[in-house]
């Protein structure tokens, strides 16, 4: 019974936490934005100041919608995105739902906050949001294989060195990547930590990879029929998904606590360790959001997939290879 | 993504991807767009009407507003006709004053349109960084005219205001940022890989279509078509200016007729607009502006005018046409204005064909649409919209003329 209860008070506590966060880093980023563009830009509290009035709105559904599949879609879309910070430690907090789930799970719960999207935009009856759908399908499809290439290359190597259960992320709290590697493998993980970097805003919808919202294009695709609590919802998912992503990439490539450096044990590390995980996370998502979608014009669909698959896809054969090859010359083979 | 037969995507009435109101329909098969066609009409203000009531100077106010960025275009043009029909001339000083507020009006207005197609292709930077350097060029027109988007200086006869020497040096300041910034632009919206991805290959019209549909002004030269009525032409002090028509070939490339080439054509247009500025104030003649100060002499002279005539300019779109007919009354009795965008709209449906979905807004941008200043004619009846074919407005303009005529 207290197992339940902790787990439950846990993801109540993660949950309100995570969407904070995610909603601050959205004011961060905007902030940035405007900042790099020559703007004042809104204050840091805005996104929240949004999301409060959305929830206030009328929510209108379509009369060509399948009601149901609509209203039901961003609630799915957002507690998928909280299931996945169920799995994911938190610097030295181990995940609530211990080791239930591994990087394979992640990866699959990553994808539904996207179909929930999917299907509500199917759903919504327009053609903005039908055509948003398509796009948003083709991108996932796009950016899972590098995606997938990358967490699996990391999981073999661990499996190389002798790291028992190299898919469970309480094996990546304990032992990082970067240690068990020579300095071939470190070459390999800079490229995959490169590719991470860029299959955010992918993973996210941001420019350059916003294919499926386009504004111009498409008037906001996907999500062009939705509004008021819906919305809302959505822009909760969204917020929560951002610090799932980037914390996915963190954890597996920027794994360093601080609570060793300043000789800390208990609560205090554990506090230090939080707070130095949501540094990294803001930090990684300025490098690989912010400035991104500042400094680029969005892709053509069939670019995304070409970028993703021959750009991306080749960086993480070469990643592969020198993995391998580091492998093969650290002993492990 | 095969599926269904091909589905209608609207753009517009109001759309994101629009600046102004236009209806277009894109029939569509996954994401490539089978055809395209489009409704203009959707805002019409009746200016025209409202002009057939006025005297001519305060037509030339009216023309003023019928677009947002040329301010000089309508009204100089509208100038124009009236003072072939009136038999006034214009003094050269105040023909060198117009040829430097319209080409600080192109300046504008194809920075402003750089801007827009950044945002069409989702780089809001640059969108916000052209929009901040088009700033100078407002300040400058502000600074001759005193105002920054309905300048209100061109009157029959000449101009309202003088450039006068003091005036130089802010003027010349504005020129130099330009100069400084030039290469910066052609940087940033022609090296670029995102937008030579996106713009190369798109959009694309021939030489032979340009032709065909007479399109006019970047939207032509960008295809090779080497129209420029200020080269043609020569008005104002174009006739002193050594000018040629700014085609592709300009950057280095060949002419390829895509969205890439109207980005070049437009950005080195910029270039051109600043050396005839310069020019034309180094050589600026003496002595008045105007052909007469006093409004109520260029009133009674137009009073006593009667005939038709074509008032022509290149406006940063290409050529805007008024016609005019007066008959020794207050107000003409006609007044038809075209403009520019009304001759470059009609090749959308030709260079939208087989284009990709996520092309559309640039592509649809790149012949840099000027809708208030295009729509002419809405009819409504009941609410319920009426199309009519050419017979019937054929017949009912003979009706008109014949009206006039009694």
């Amino acid at each position: 019974m207290n197992i339940i209860l902790s787990a439950v008070g846990g993801t109540v506590v993660l949950a309100i936490l995570a969407i904070f966060v995610g909603l601050f880093l959205a004011g961060i980023d905007r902030r940035i934005v405007a900042h790099m563009q020559a703007r004042m830009g809104p204050p840091l509290s805005q996104p929240f100041t949004d999301v409060k009035k959305l929830f206030a709105k009328q929510s209108i559904v379509p009369a060509n919608a399948i009601p149901w599949l609509f209203n039901l879609m961003p609630v799915v879309a957002l507690a998928s995105s909280i299931a996945v910070l169920l799995y994911l430690p938190f610097g030295s907090l181990a995940p609530i739902l211990g080791d239930a789930g591994d990087m394979i799970l992640v990866l699959y719960l990553l994808i539904v906050p996207s179909l929930a999207l999917v299907i509500g935009g199917f759903a919504s009856g327009s053609p903005y949001a039908t055509v948003g759908a398509q796009r948003e399908m083709v991108s996932m499809i796009a950016y899972e294989l590098p995606l997938a290439v990358s967490v699996i290359i990391i999981a073999w190597r661990l499996m190389v060195a002798n790291v028992a259960n190299p898919f469970s992320f309480t094996t990546l709290m304990e032992t990082s990547v970067w240690d068990v590697v020579g300095p071939l493998g470190i070459v390999g993980l800079l490229i995959l930590l490169i590719l991470f970097a860029w299959i955010t805003p992918g993973e996210l919808s941001k420019v350059p990879f916003d294919t499926p919202e386009a504004e111009t294009e498409l008037a906001g695709g996907i999500l062009v029929e939705y509004s008021g609590r819906n919305l809302g919802v959505f822009s909760l998912a969204q917020a929560v998904k951002t610090v799932a992503m980037i914390a996915f990439g963190v954890i597996i490539l920027l794994p360093w606590n601080l609570s060793p450096v300043f000789g800390l044990t208990g609560a205090g590390a554990a506090a230090v360790d939080l707070v130095f995980f949501f540094v990294k996370v803001v930090i990684v998502s300025i490098f690989s959001v912010t400035v991104v979608r500042t400094m680029m014009a969005r892709f053509r669909i069939t670019q995304v997939v070409k970028v993703y698959w021959f750009i991306f896809g080749g960086l993480g054969i070469a990643a592969i290879i020198l993995l391998m090859l580091d492998a093969f010359l650290m002993g492990g083979l | 993504m095969a599926g269904k037969a091909p589905y209608i995507v609207p753009v517009g009435p109001i759309h994101p991807a629009l600046k102004e109101p236009v209806h277009i329909e894109l029939t569509v098969v996954g994401e490539e767009v089978i055809s395209a066609d489009f409704t203009p009409g959707q805002t019409h203000r009746g200016i025209e009407w409202m002009g057939l009531s006025r005297n001519p100077v305060q037509i030339v106010h009216l023309t003023d507003r019928i677009c947002g960025i040329c301010g000089v275009t309508h009204s100089l043009s509208f100038a124009r006709a009236v003072e072939q029909i009136a038999d006034i001339t214009v003094p050269e000083r105040g023909d060198y004053v117009r040829t430097i507020i319209a080409e600080f009006e192109r300046i504008q207005s194809h920075l402003l349109w750089a801007g827009v197609a950044a945002h069409e292709l989702g780089f809001d930077t640059l969108f916000y960084l052209a929009w901040r350097v088009r700033e100078e060029a407002m300040d400058a027109i502000e600074v001759i005219t005193g105002n920054r988007v309905n300048y209100d200086i061109i009157q029959i006869g000449g101009t309202r205001r003088d450039i006068t020497e003091d005036q130089h040096a802010k003027i010349r300041k504005c020129l130099n940022t330009y100069k400084d910034l030039f290469a910066k632009l052609k940087k940033l919206f022609l090296e670029d890989a995102v937008i030579k991805s996106r713009c190369v290959g798109t959009g694309l019209l021939s030489f032979e279509t340009a032709m065909a549909y007479s399109a006019v002004g970047p939207t032509s030269r960008a295809s090779g078509v080497t129209a420029d009525l200020r080269v043609d032409y020569p008005y104002c002090a174009y006739g002193d200016l050594d000018i040629k028509p700014v085609i592709p070939t300009i950057y280095g490339s060949d002419v390829n007729g895509d969205t890439y080439d109207r980005i070049v054509v437009r950005i080195f247009e910029i270039a051109q607009s600043i050396e005839i500025i310069e020019t034309c104030l180094d050589n600026m003649p003496q002595g008045p502006v105007i052909w007469e100060e006093k409004v109520a002499k260029i009133l009674s002279a137009c009073k006593k005018a009667s005939g038709e005539a074509v008032g022509r300019h290149e406006a940063p779109r290409g050529e805007a046409v008024h016609y005019v007919v007066m008959d020794g009354a207050e107000a003409p009795i006609a007044w038809k204005v075209k403009a520019s965008s009304y001759s470059n709209l009609h090749v959308w449906p030709i260079i939208l064909k087989g284009a990709q979905l996520a092309d559309i807004p640039v592509i649809v941008a790149s012949v840099d649409p000027c809708l208030s200043c295009t729509d002419r004619v809405a009819v409504t009846d009941n609410g319920s919209t009426k199309i009519f074919t050419k017979e019937q407005l054929a017949k009912m303009s003979y009706e008109k003329s014949r009206r006039m005529m009694q």
